[in-house]
């Protein structure tokens, strides 16, 4: 979230697409009902079922899963023809005035560079013009044929409301209406905030989804200001802070990423990453990137990562893939290739797509662990449970070690909210039996390895023995003693840049930001935009003083917020060029001749003029993008592509199957299903009463929420002959399930390019393991395939069929 | 941090009752009052303060339990909402609301246990045995994998044979510590929740 869960209140608008927060975010959305009741805000919900968020709405649109960029793009058509752009904003805060090269185009769904052998683009005319100074060339008139504005309006000008209902199957006087309300917030005093969850990123093209939203937002001025933002409803409770520190294949903590085989040393790492600013006077922040770097280098090998061996950067594996992503190392696994496995609260059986070819892969590994508070499926894979479980167990020779770690309520540590709060919580229970704390897990199986390498010697054992570890007790590293790593400390002293003779910060000192980093080795700090966490002052996350003054919603002494206790990011775009409000009544910061100053930290350098430093700063060209250079797989600008499995052609490119740029493995290309033998748009969801596979194990929302089931229409019903409460049986190229039917009204039959489409609708939340009934999941049948950018898998929008059937056989 | 509020406010209270109670001359019925009224449950138990651990609103919640927990036998007794937090200001979903029979589920693991090649069971195994084997099947694998340079000559130091998906309901401070050893193995085939 670019805002706060408490600063939705401050919105005139909320369009929550690609999520339902009222039943996947309960509590949060009790944010929306504040704006509605106190500020009149209105609520616009487009989704394709008729949701409980739905259910409180002013308005409801349908669509079609997996068209989404199709409707944006026609709002911000109809946004473009309407004159409905808050002027101001987009001249002085995005590229729209930009030159893009000569050799860019776009045509039948494809940009200049496609090669189709790759599925991968040229994209060296992806880029802007630059002048002789070296900086990019603008037309601030917006009449040159090249420049941002101008080649936006040709690329979304087929996204008409005639367009937008063919491909989505919302009607167009819907869509209108839609528009019309969102058109409205392009007003100054005016914002509209973005709710949207997995919905939107669980795509082929998810990223593309979320970044039409942005280019919206931006052109209607709703980035940086109270009641705005681009508002990602995260999935679990760490999602943010695991994805923060970098849990990830290809990240280092922070944001920064993993270096790739072509980066031999670390000067050509770094050739790569100066970011020099792009246009005159701006920030680009990322020219720190060295410091953010060495200090990271620092907290995990101390005094071996030094200036002599580059900071050691040989000690972290380089990649020679793009990322090993969990799509690609099932894929491995499946081909027998990984021998090893652990998964700590994760249970990928019912989480990731084709759970035959999971299984198939599991079988193939020699050892598995997993780390859960409660039983998984995956740790029980070889396990027999009939047809919710149908495996050969003598013939699988996995050895696997099922370890019972300590839950939340046990526990000592912070989590980081969707709004980047990072909250300390504290345990009040003891672990059950034997259970322990990961951290003891992990620090047991790291010093046992570190032991063996000690004795017997092997495989580059370096980084392993000079991993930093000076916790008081080496078995079981205490929280505050990780957390202090994360914030930063002084390795040395660190002197004032202005004057050498003062020190900034003694060794063994807490850093107090990220802006007394260092890139010579003086500071350590595990994850940079978390310094500030865990200062000199003691603990900011546990800070608990819920004081708002004059009730904007930004509980600035509440935890720490990432970064520098910042509470909505971009926020000097809430200001004009002179440092003003634009809406005076929403005021976060302005300029008040010498200084930013206001409710929040400023989120550019507290003295940089307004009219001389853009507010974007981490783009070295200091304002947000239309369009979006080479950063995209797909492209500068989003295009709509359908689903890998949809019920109709692509109409604006009919050649194209899917995205053209994602990865597909060839077993998993020869599993796609077309819509002649599987006609029916399948999508999975959570209800409110689960949470993934967790709840079934509690005995109250087991019996909230009993039994696996699937959502049919009415008219989808009766072309099936099934009644309420029948059995059905729904079955993909990949995997056949049975479940109740429940027939409802909220889910009706769209019509799309000429053709009539049903939607069905699958929930999480079942498996063969808890409290509730055995029961399946949608991801027996979902297609093997993720997004071009991120590899999240396709679980929202994928073909099925489905037939009446006898119940499973009584167990 | 655990300050047992409603502790406080109960002897608060009582103060009060018998104040008045006796000044009234009714003190022989305050005592059959007290005889017959069952003792207010919560008065007796630690507070903890804790965020749910499901989705990202991070709902403030404060739990109560009895025992001790350096003794470690603390027990989770109740859990409400924090009406002082002020994303959900006390309130809970219907997930949130039902905690405490997450934390006492039937299938809370107690045991390290392993299942071995070809077996239908999992079997009780001491943490002894269960880490000096996964440390073993770990390093025999990196050792016999570990690439240190590729094709070029370039370093590149991974292991891509084995791997490992992080937990997103962790806290920061556990996953900072996984980060740690999971890199300075070399392990590429990593990830988290944030991927799907």
């Amino acid at each position: 979230m670019t805002n706060a869960w408490t600063d939705i209140k401050n919105t005139d608008l909320v369009v929550i697409m690609g999520g339902n927060a009222a039943e996947a975010h309960p509590c949060g959305f009790k944010w929306v009902t504040e704006a509605k009741a106190n500020r009149g805000a209105k609520l616009i919900v487009v989704d394709p079922r008729y949701t409980r968020s739905a259910s409180v709405a002013d308005f409801y649109a349908p669509i079609r899963q997996g068209t989404d960029i199709a409707f944006l793009l026609g709002l911000i058509n109809y946004c473009i023809l309407n004159d409905k752009i808050q002027w101001d904003y987009a001249k002085a805060y995005t590229n729209i005035s930009y030159l893009v090269k000569d050799g860019f185009a776009y045509k039948d769904g494809l940009f200049t560079g496609y090669d189709p052998v790759k599925r991968d683009y040229d994209k060296s005319t992806w880029d802007y013009q630059v002048g002789p100074d070296g900086y990019v060339l603008a037309d601030e008139t917006l009449q040159h044929p090249r420049c941002v504005w101008n080649l936006l309006k040709e690329h979304v000008s087929i996204y008409t409301p005639e367009m937008v209902e063919r491909i989505c199957g919302t009607p167009k006087e819907k869509f209108l209406k839609v528009a019309s309300m969102i058109a409205e917030t392009s007003s100054k005093t005016k914002t509209m905030t973005s709710m949207y969850a997995l919905g939107w990123t669980q795509h082929s093209k998810g990223s593309q989804n979320i970044r039409t939203m942005a280019m919206l937002q931006l052109l209607l001025g709703n980035i940086g200001v109270r009641g705005g933002g681009m508002n990602a409803l995260r999935g679990h409770s760490n999602i943010q802070g695991l994805t923060d520190i970098g849990l990830m294949s290809n990240l280092i903590p922070g944001y920064l990423n993993l270096a790739t085989d072509k980066e031999k040393d670390f000067a050509t790492y770094m050739s790569t990453r100066g970011f020099k600013p792009l246009r005159p006077t701006q920030m680009s922040y990322w020219q720190n990137y060295k410091k953010f770097f060495v200090s990271f280098q620092k907290a995990m090998f101390g005094d071996a990562a030094k200036p002599e061996n580059d900071f050691a950067y040989d000690y972290l594996p380089k990649l020679d893939v793009p990322s090993y992503d969990m799509l690609r190392m099932f894929e491995l696994m499946h081909n027998g290739k990984i021998n090893g496995y652990i998964c700590q609260g994760f249970n990928p059986l019912l989480a990731a797509p084709n759970r035959k070819k999971l299984t198939e892969a599991f079988s193939k590994l020699k050892f598995m662990v997993t780390m859960d508070p409660l039983e998984t499926e995956t740790s029980r894979f070889w396990e027999n449970h009939g047809e919710h479980n149908d495996v050969d167990t003598a013939s699988i020779q996995t050895e696997v070690y099922q370890l019972p770690t300590t839950c939340f309520a046990e526990e000592e540590g912070a989590l980081v909210n969707s709004g980047r709060w990072l909250q300390w919580h504290w345990a009040g229970g003891s672990p059950p039996g034997e259970a322990k704390h990961d951290t003891w897990i992990m620090a047991q199986i790291f010093l046992r390895m570190k032991k063996l390498y000690q004795a017997e010697g092997g495989a580059f054992p370096d980084p392993i023995m000079n991993l930093t570890w000076n916790y008081h007790d080496a078995n079981e590293p205490e929280p505050e003693e990780l957390a202090k790593e994360l914030n930063g400390y002084a390795v040395a002293d660190v002197k004032d840049p202005a004057d050498a003779t003062k020190t900034l910060v003694a060794a063994g000192k807490q850093l107090s930001g990220f802006g007394q980093l260092q890139d010579d080795g003086s500071t350590a700090c595990g994850c940079w935009i978390y310094s500030g966490c865990f200062t000199e002052a003691g603990n900011i996350m546990a800070k608990r003083d819920n004081s708002d003054p004059e009730d904007v919603g930004l509980f600035p002494k509440w935890a720490f917020s990432w970064p520098a206790n910042r509470r909505i990011l971009y926020n000097r775009a809430s200001a004009d060029i002179t440092g003003k409000a634009w809406d005076p009544s929403r005021k976060i910061i302005e300029w008040d001749g010498a200084k930013w100053a206001g409710y929040d930290v400023p989120d550019i350098a507290p003295t940089a003029k307004p009219d001389v430093v853009g507010p974007f700063i981490m783009n070295p060209e200091g304002t947000a993008r239309l369009f979006a250079r080479g950063t995209m797989r797909e492209g500068p600008f989003p295009v709509h592509y359908e689903p890998f499995e949809a019920p109709i052609k692509n109409v604006i490119a009919p050649g194209i199957r899917g995205n053209p740029v994602v990865r597909v493995f060839k077993d998993d290309a020869e599993q796609f299903g077309n819509s002649d033998e599987f006609p029916l748009a399948a999508t999975s969801y959570r209800l409110t009463e689960h949470f993934h596979y967790w709840t079934k194990h509690n005995r109250v929302n087991a019996a909230l929420q009993p039994e696996f089931f699937v959502e049919i229409s009415y008219e989808l019903a009766d072309e099936k002959g099934v009644k309420a409460g029948d059995w059905v049986r729904v079955w993909s190229k990949r995997g056949s399930i049975k479940a109740k039917a429940v027939v409802t009204r909220r889910i009706r039959p769209l019509i799309c390019d000429g053709k009539k489409v049903h939607v069905v609708g699958i929930p999480l939340h079942w498996g063969f393991t808890g409290a509730a009934r055995k029961g399946f999941g949608p991801n027996t049948l979902t297609p093997f395939v993720g997004d071009a950018n991120s590899d999240t898998p396709e679980f929202k929008a994928w073909l099925v069929n489905l037939e009446k059937t006898d119940g499973p056989a009584v167990s | 941090m655990q300050i047992s509020r409603r502790g406080f406010i109960k002897v608060a209270g009582v103060g009060v009752a018998v104040t008045t109670v006796g000044a009234f001359g009714f003190g022989e019925a305050e005592a059959a009052v007290v005889a017959h009224v069952r003792p207010f449950k919560l008065a007796n138990t630690m507070e903890t303060r804790n965020t749910c651990p499901y989705c990202s609103v991070a709902c403030g919640i404060i739990m109560y339990s009895k025992g001790d927990l350096k003794k470690g036998d603390a027990t989770i007794t109740h859990i409400e909402g924090d009406a002082d937090h002020p994303t959900n200001r006390g309130t809970l979903c219907p997930k949130g609301a039902a905690l405490k029979d997450f934390i006492h589920s039937e299938t809370r693991l107690k045991y390290p246990m392993v299942r071995k090649p070809g077996s239908n069971k999992f079997e009780r195994v001491s943490w002894d045995t269960a880490l000096d084997r996964i440390a073993r099947l770990m390093k025999d694998d990196r050792d016999k994998n570990f690439v240190a340079k590729n094709a070029d000559g370039v370093t590149v130091n991974r292991w891509t044979s084995t791997g490992m998906l992080a937990a997103s309901a962790t806290t920061n401070e556990t996953a900072w510590l996984t980060y740690k050893v999971a890199r300075s193995l070399g392990l590429l085939g990593f990830d988290n929740q944030a991927r799907v």
